[in-house]
């Protein structure tokens, strides 16, 4: 089927380029209307697309649109064409409704800032990098949305550029992003070299006759491929840059953690299930990756006092639960998770914007508290997403972070270190957060009485984007409900055509035919069960016993010193691997090019000088001197014509 | 009838007083005017080469020499004048700013 799919990412790019080329030209209002009526159209071009996607049968649900050819060179044949998918459609759905919400909310948020209009250049093209990335058929036109998506989150992370913090988190973002760019082109390189071809269709078909299972090219590529996932999606061991983005103003926190940006490497390895489903050795190791990365995350986010930070830390925790899926072979319940997770990862941040915004700029859990009664409907669709995170049965979080839990316990990838692992994680999380609600909105209030004066619930045009994200976090997870609970689990059906790894179904058949039904249920009541447990410690700590908190720090001073120091691994990498470079650079510099090159260069220009110095008094200056010289020049000219 | 030699003898002396003006003035006009001398002790050797073969595309490169000669000398005074405006002076002697 042909559709015009290029309408989608094409909104945005337009968007960006009005408000990027007239800057300082136009006013807020209309800045606010073109970016936000760029995304919206996008989301509603999406619903469409989506709608004629449903409307296909099960097999045949595939929407092309070749725009144009980009690169004929002999057997590299690429081009800009897209392609819808259930995959990529519930990407675009996810990725452009939430983006529209985060532009919505901006306005009210970014409305006293100076950079405005460049505040909404960057969204949009953000937003049009995002859709590409879902939406190319082939990895080329990926990788285009996926350097997109990398400069983007530069510009938007150092968008207070005044502020050095913020400009050093935008250089860390970029350049720890390229290292995963980096191994990304690689992968590319090795399925362009083995199969001759960057398109979805053709690298998939051809891949099992290409690659033997389990090899070393396809080891090596899927590997590289992932190390480019750990990039953009924050993970062991480039999780590094995703904490300090939470420099760029509250909104693009919300957009890189939640819809744009970390998704992505999600979404690329669910997109190359055929190729790692190729690969077992890389399947475990995204698997051991992702739930290292879930549990170091977790544990960190414990101990932090800035309530953006939490968050971060919560994603690459939440992030990490999705590689878990993917190295599980469970990627449709990663990318379901995927989609829960934006819901109410954009909720919590926003909503944190919101607390921000009413505290007049502080960010620090230790002097909030109280907050309950003063911002009342963020405080509501701030819980409604702590309950989702949390697992709470009921709330998306639950169906979506129960399905992983299960799929690695198990699937065939899976084992019972993993599932462990993973549980523990998820009753961090659900500490972390309530410990993060309870110490912003319950309890006296700990600011100061200046800042106490000026609390105030936000705007509608910030709290209306909220109210939505809470009903979405809310029903996000009833179009996944599992078997066990009496759904149909519509969400991996639907995904199924796309996900074309045998072990998915054999999954799949096993939990339907009830085998394992009640060891499925003894899992999921125990998980929460310990969810609930943990509620409990937090509340206990952080609201009934303020004061065992404090001992209990006090007794596990070292445990909580390495938290605190989020396990010293900025000053690791920092001595390992960005002094030497510093270092070597400064002798490049100090001695190399100022030395060798320099005085090179600059003997050279003095030899020249002394030689032109000394040729110097032939030139008089003297007219009548030149004519004499010119005359017996002439002369001796002609005598030698003449002798001759 | 005058033996042909003789014009060119008158040509090259026109030329030698021509070349010593130049070399020997300081006065950027006197200069001018030796040069146009030069100019025309080289068109009278022309003609006379020219006669001396009977063939007259000799006067015809003399006619084109003096119609240059002719917009030449007005450039050239033109300049002159430029330079004594400027400096108010015309001795070739100070023109020397390059070299200091």
């Amino acid at each position: 089927m042909e559709k015009p799919l290029y309408l989608i990412p094409l909104f945005p790019l337009i968007g960006f380029l009005i408000n990027g080329l007239l800057i300082g030209r136009l006013g807020k209002r209309m800045i606010s209307f073109i970016a936000c009526a760029s995304v919206g159209l996008s989301f509603i071009f999406g619903v469409i697309y989506f709608l004629d996607l449903l409307s296909l049968p099960t097999d045949s649900r595939l929407i092309e649109s070749v725009f144009f050819t980009w690169i004929p060179s002999g057997h590299f044949h690429v081009d800009i064409s897209f392609l819808l998918d259930p995959l990529s459609a519930v990407m675009v759905l996810v990725v452009a409704g939430v983006s529209f919400l985060i532009h919505i909310y901006s306005i009210g948020y970014m409305h006293d800032d100076r950079g405005f209009g460049r505040y909404f250049a960057y969204l949009n093209l953000f937003v049009f990098a995002m859709l590409t990335l879902v939406l190319a058929d082939n990895y080329l036109l990926m990788f285009v949305g996926w350097e997109g998506v990398g400069l983007c989150s530069y510009l938007l992370i150092g968008f207070w550029f005044e502020k050095k913090s913020a400009a050093d988190a935008g250089k860390k973002a970029f350049i720890v992003n390229r290292i995963g760019d980096f191994g990304f082109l690689l992968g590319l390189f090795i399925i362009f070299w083995q199969v001759g071809s960057l398109n979805y269709t053709d690298v998939f078909h051809k891949a099992p006759e290409v690659f033997a299972v389990g090899g070393g090219l396809i080891t090596a590529a899927t590997l590289l491929l992932f190390l480019g996932a750990t990039g953009k999606s924050a993970q062991i061991p480039l999780f590094v840059w995703l904490p300090d983005a939470m420099e760029g103003p509250t909104p693009v926190s919300a957009l890189i953690h939640a819809a744009t940006m970390v998704t992505a490497g999600v979404y690329m390895i669910a997109r190359s299930n055929v190729l790692y489903m190729m690969a077992p050795a890389t399947m475990a190791v995204v698997a051991i990756v992702g739930v290292a990365t879930a549990f170091m995350a977790g544990t960190i986010a414990l101990a932090q006092n800035d309530i953006k930070r939490v968050l971060a830390y919560s994603t690459v925790s939440q992030l990490g639960y999705m590689f878990v899926a993917c190295g599980v072979a469970a990627f449709s319940a990663g990318i379901f998770h995927l989609m829960t997770h934006a819901f109410f990862k954009a909720l919590l941040f926003l909503g944190s914007g919101s607390i921000i915004h009413a505290m007049s700029g502080q960010q620090d859990l230790r002097y909030m508290g109280g907050l309950k009664k003063h911002l009342p409907i963020t405080f509501w669709t701030f819980l409604v997403a702590t309950l989702a995170i949390s697992g709470i049965p009921g709330f998306s979080g639950f169906f979506s972070k129960d399905e992983i839990l299960w799929k690695s316990f198990s699937s065939d990838f899976g084992s019972v270190w993993i599932y462990a692992v993973a549980l523990i994680t998820a009753a961090l999380t659900a500490f972390y957060m309530f410990r993060l609600v309870y110490l912003t909105f319950y309890g006296e209030g700990r600011m100061d009485s200046h800042a106490r004066d000026h609390l105030h619930e936000s705007p509608p045009v910030m709290t209306a984007p909220l109210t939505i994200l809470a009903v979405l976090s809310v029903i996000g997870g009833y179009v996944g409900i599992p078997h066990l609970l009496g759904g149909a689990n519509h969400f991996e059906h639907f995904l199924q055509p796309v996900m074309s790894g045998p072990h998915e179904g054999a999954g799949h058949a096993l939990a339907a035919g009830g085998h394992d039904a009640t060891t499925e249920l003894i899992l999921m009541i125990g998980s929460v069960v310990l969810v609930l447990v943990f509620i409990f410690l937090a509340y206990y700590f952080y609201r009934k016993n303020v004061a065992a908190a404090g001992s209990l720090r006090q007794r596990l001073s070292g445990i909580h010193w390495l938290l605190h120091g989020k396990y010293f691994v900025d000053e690791i990498y920092g001595a390992l691997v960005v002094r030497p470079l510093v270092n070597g650079s400064l002798f490049l510099w100090k001695i190399f090019d100022v030395l060798v090159i320099d005085g090179l260069i600059n003997g050279l220009a003095t030899v020249i000088g002394d030689i032109s110095s000394g040729l110097r008094p032939v030139q008089t200056g003297n007219l009548r001197t030149y004519a004499t010289i010119f005359l017996l020049g002439v002369m001796v000219f002609m005598a030698y014509m003449i002798v001759r | 009838m005058v033996p042909i030699s003789n014009f060119l003898v008158v040509s090259a002396l026109l030329f030698a007083i021509g070349t010593a003006g130049v070399m020997v003035s300081r006065n950027l006009l006197i200069i001018f005017m030796s040069i146009e001398l030069m100019l025309n002790a080289a068109n009278l050797a022309i003609i006379t080469f020219s006669r001396m073969n009977l063939n007259v595309d000799g006067h015809i490169i003399v006619f084109i020499v003096l119609t240059v000669a002719a917009a030449e000398a007005a450039v050239g005074l033109a300049i002159i004048i430029m330079i004594f405006r400027n400096r108010e002076t015309v001795n070739a002697d100070k023109f020397n700013l390059l070299k200091r």
